[in-house]
């Protein structure tokens, strides 16, 4: 087996784990501890019942890497189960990002364009600013922060990846 | 402070079925586990614990020097009896001691619980006195950790801290517990009423595996079995399945050093150790093999040398417990989850079954090839000098002289010693070897033999030792005078941080920056002082007798034994090379065989 030329990819990852106290940071310190890149994380309970978590990481590394992070994951006790959506077949992926734009005249009227283009909401607004809110795929949501950086982007505040698989299947 | 929160947990929380203060409950876990003795040193946040231990009998608590011993005491009795290691600790620098053994016990995969005491409930996070983020520390040298905050939740942490950590690949367990929360009236919860955690690693194989892992096996013509520390761990069976196995097969087999033990190392199918200080055969056919059998064993760096020039020719097969091993260092072509014993003994009826007959012709090709290895007889040294004591033929002499012994156990500090014990003194039984093997920890041997003693007070129990090594955890003399334990120091003093010495020889060009001892003390009258017996040998011609007596006094000893100094530990793969690659003895010169790269590694 060839390990040297394997391509490194974006992954994303879902873990399901005990929502107790310290879990994110075993996860977390799990990745740092371990040389492993963490691109995005989000977190937060969805089963108050049986008091779990999901996290969503994405990650990067070799095929070989990955593997590993999924493994070194299933070890901690804490953790139900592992899904690598990116390997594991179609899924859906989002992000939100809330998106400041300062600016008066034509700018401000060009970033209300673009928004509408991207099918953002504007939250809030003053004489002089909009706060944008934006779902879609990451790239989607950069393209939207490229173009509002000429038109006086200020502030930018980012969920992070969320993901699920398609089709009737279950974490 | 204390007092205050005390009354005020108890008002509230006082019930007809709660009777149970936490440190009662505590101790009440650990006699329903099965636990008999706990290694451990007292201080203010767990003196409700020491309080409940003095009104009891069931469990013998071992008073050690420093936090530290008693982690290394609770590994030495876990990796000699199979049982799970307790450990007590305070909280501030109780835990923090502790940390060094629980990073030893993850690497080595020991099954220990570590219950610490820490400040009130009320109190953490506040910088109060002896406080530290103890489940923070610890986190990432531990299997797993709790901060048990209600009493209620007490028993329930224990039994499940018991349960992982014993279960699949063995580590350490903490259990932190606030002062308030030991003193805090609560309901005890049976072991056997506890829920078992999703947690629950695979221990039998995948049976299409195991067929394709005979497919492999009967095919091989030049096969080796590679087996590790995690043979061991799955007890005493596994041994014995890995035996049949080999002998079964015919094919050779090889130990690493956290697997010294788990097959006879009087065998003609066994090749010695494998890896840096691993013998010349067994090195020459895991880089020739075609199949490699690897079971319960890591890919470990020091086993593997150079990855990208490692067994270039093989297929492999990893049996091992966590997944998160396969594949990790080297990558394999068939990885079978599940425990040793229980994927060995699966192997075995498939192989049966399908009446295997291995290549005998092929075979019999290996066997001359590794022969031919063998003849170089790597672990050979000059034996001329009636004067100076080679260190490799002080091992030799306390092999022969304790190998009809009933009950040899062995411990080691770390280094040149280390390598030379694990070389010269044969194992056939497991569990009779304890050594800092994944960390590699000075200072581990010591209290590890305190551990080994107090589990076994009949077996003759020896910490081989260097003597820079054994001055790292010297204090736990005193708890061995204190038990009256026997345990024997065989020190093999030069004098030097041997290890260190070496590698600045091969490869600093002989610069010896700061690795001479200096200064150490008299260990015949450091024995003296602890009231044990003090011995010194300067000659080969001393030794036998030195070694004689040792074992027939029923004290504990220090043997001094004054060794050569500038010797230095071969066969060895210097870092960076591959298993081809190996220095025979001090003739072959490290340098030209050391590259950039591998200057780097350690």
């Amino acid at each position: 087996m060839n390990t040297q030329s394997a391509e490194v990819n974006a992954h994303t990852i879902s873990v399901l784990v005990d929502n107790e106290p310290g879990v994110l940071a075993r996860v977390i310190g799990l990745f740092s501890g371990r040389g492993y890149n963490i691109e995005s994380l989000t977190v937060a309970e969805v089963n108050l019942k049986e008091n779990l978590s999901r996290i969503t990481v994405v990650t990067s590394g070799t095929p070989m890497i990955i593997e590993q992070i999924k493994a070194q994951l299933t070890r901690l006790v804490p953790v139900h189960k592992v899904a690598d959506l990116t390997v594991d077949g179609p899924h859906v992926e989002r992000e939100l990002a809330l998106v400041k734009v300062k600016g008066k005249g034509e700018k401000r009227v060009e970033a209300l364009r673009i928004a509408d283009i991207f099918r953002a909401h504007a939250l809030d607004s003053t004489n002089e600013s909009f706060i944008f809110e934006i779902v879609g795929k990451t790239a989607k949501v950069d393209a939207f922060i490229d173009l509002m950086k000429p038109l006086g982007l200020i502030d930018v505040s980012r969920t992070g990846v969320v993901g699920i698989a398609r089709g009737l299947g279950a974490l | 402070m204390a007092l205050r929160t005390g009354k005020k947990t108890m008002s509230t929380q006082e019930t007809p079925e709660s009777g149970m203060t936490g440190a009662a409950i505590m101790l009440k876990a650990l006699v329903d586990q099965g636990v008999t003795d706990i290694f451990g040193y007292p201080g203010g946040a767990v003196l409700p614990l020491y309080d409940e231990l003095f009104n009891q009998n069931s469990i013998r608590h071992i008073l050690v020097r420093q936090e530290g011993g008693a982690v290394h005491a609770a590994e030495g009795y876990a990796r000699s009896t199979g049982k799970v290691g307790v450990v007590l600790v305070t909280s501030g620098p109780g835990a923090t001691n502790a940390v060094t053994g629980l990073t030893d016990a993850l690497m080595d995969s020991i099954p220990l619980i570590c219950i610490s005491g820490q400040v009130p409930t009320h109190l953490i996070g506040n910088d109060a006195f002896q406080e530290c983020d103890t489940t923070g520390i610890t986190r990432p040298c531990t299997k797993h950790n709790y901060l048990v905050k209600d009493v209620n939740d007490l028993a329930r942490v224990m039994h499940e801290a018991f349960y992982v950590a014993q279960s699949g690949r063995p580590g350490p367990v903490l259990i932190d517990l606030p002062k308030d929360v030991a003193m805090a009236k609560g309901t005890y919860t049976a072991k056997q009423k506890v829920k078992p955690r999703h947690y629950n690693p695979q221990v039998k194989a995948d049976p299409a595996k195991i067929e394709q892992a005979v497919d492999m096996i009967a095919r091989a013509k030049r096969p080796i079995i590679y087996a590790g520390g995690g043979v061991i761990n799955s007890g005493p069976q596994a041994s014995k399945l890995l035996t049949e196995f080999t002998r079964l097969t015919g094919y050779p087999c090889t130990l690493t050093l956290m697997g010294l033990g788990a097959y006879p190392a009087n065998d003609k199918q066994y090749l010695g150790m494998v890896g840096m200080h691993g013998t010349y055969e067994s090195n020459m056919a895991m880089h020739h093999c075609d199949l490699m059998i690897a079971v319960g064993s890591r890919f470990d760096d020091r086993i593997t040398g150079r990855l990208d020039a490692f067994s270039p020719g093989s297929k492999k097969i990893h049996i091992d417990i966590d997944p998160s091993s396969i594949n990790k260092n080297v990558p394999v072509d068939l990885g079978v989850v599940g425990d040793v014993k229980s994927v060995l003994g699966d192997i075995l009826k498939v192989y049966k079954a399908r009446k295997v007959k291995p290549d005998q012709k092929a075979l019999k090709g290996w066997w001359q090839q590794i022969d031919g290895w063998r003849k170089r007889d790597c672990l050979s040294y000059d034996k001329s000098s009636t004067k100076i004591i080679k260190p490799q033929y002080a091992i030799e002499r306390l092999y022969e002289l304790t190998k009809k012994k009933k009950k040899v156990l062995i411990t080691t500090e770390v280094g040149q010693h280390q390598m030379w014990a694990a070389q010269h003194f044969h194992f056939n039984k497991p569990n009779r070897w304890m050594t800092s093997g994944g960390l590699g920890t000075m200072g581990y041997g010591l209290p590890a033999a305190v551990g080994a003693q107090i589990a076994h007070p009949d077996a003759l129990v020896i910490d081989i030792a260097g003597e820079a090594s054994i001055m790292m955890n010297i204090q736990e003399m005193s708890t061995i005078a204190q038990y009256r334990l026997p345990v024997k120091v065989f020190i093999l003093n030069n004098q030097y941080m041997g290890m260190v010495r070496q590698w600045q020889e091969l490869l600093h060009g002989g610069r010896y920056s700061e690795s001479y001892m200096d200064s150490l003390p008299d260990f015949v009258k450091l024995a003296e002082s602890f009231g044990g017996v003090g011995m010194r040998a300067t000659t080969p011609g001393e030794l036998d007798d030195l070694i004689k007596e040792m074992i027939a006094v029923d004290k504990s000893v220090i043997a001094d034994v004054c060794v050569d100094q500038m010797e230095n530990c071969f066969p060895m793969i210097p870092s960076g090379a591959a298993h081809n690659e190996m220095l025979l003895g001090p003739n072959d010169s490290a340098e030209q065989s050391v590259s950039e790269e591998g200057m780097v590694l350690v």
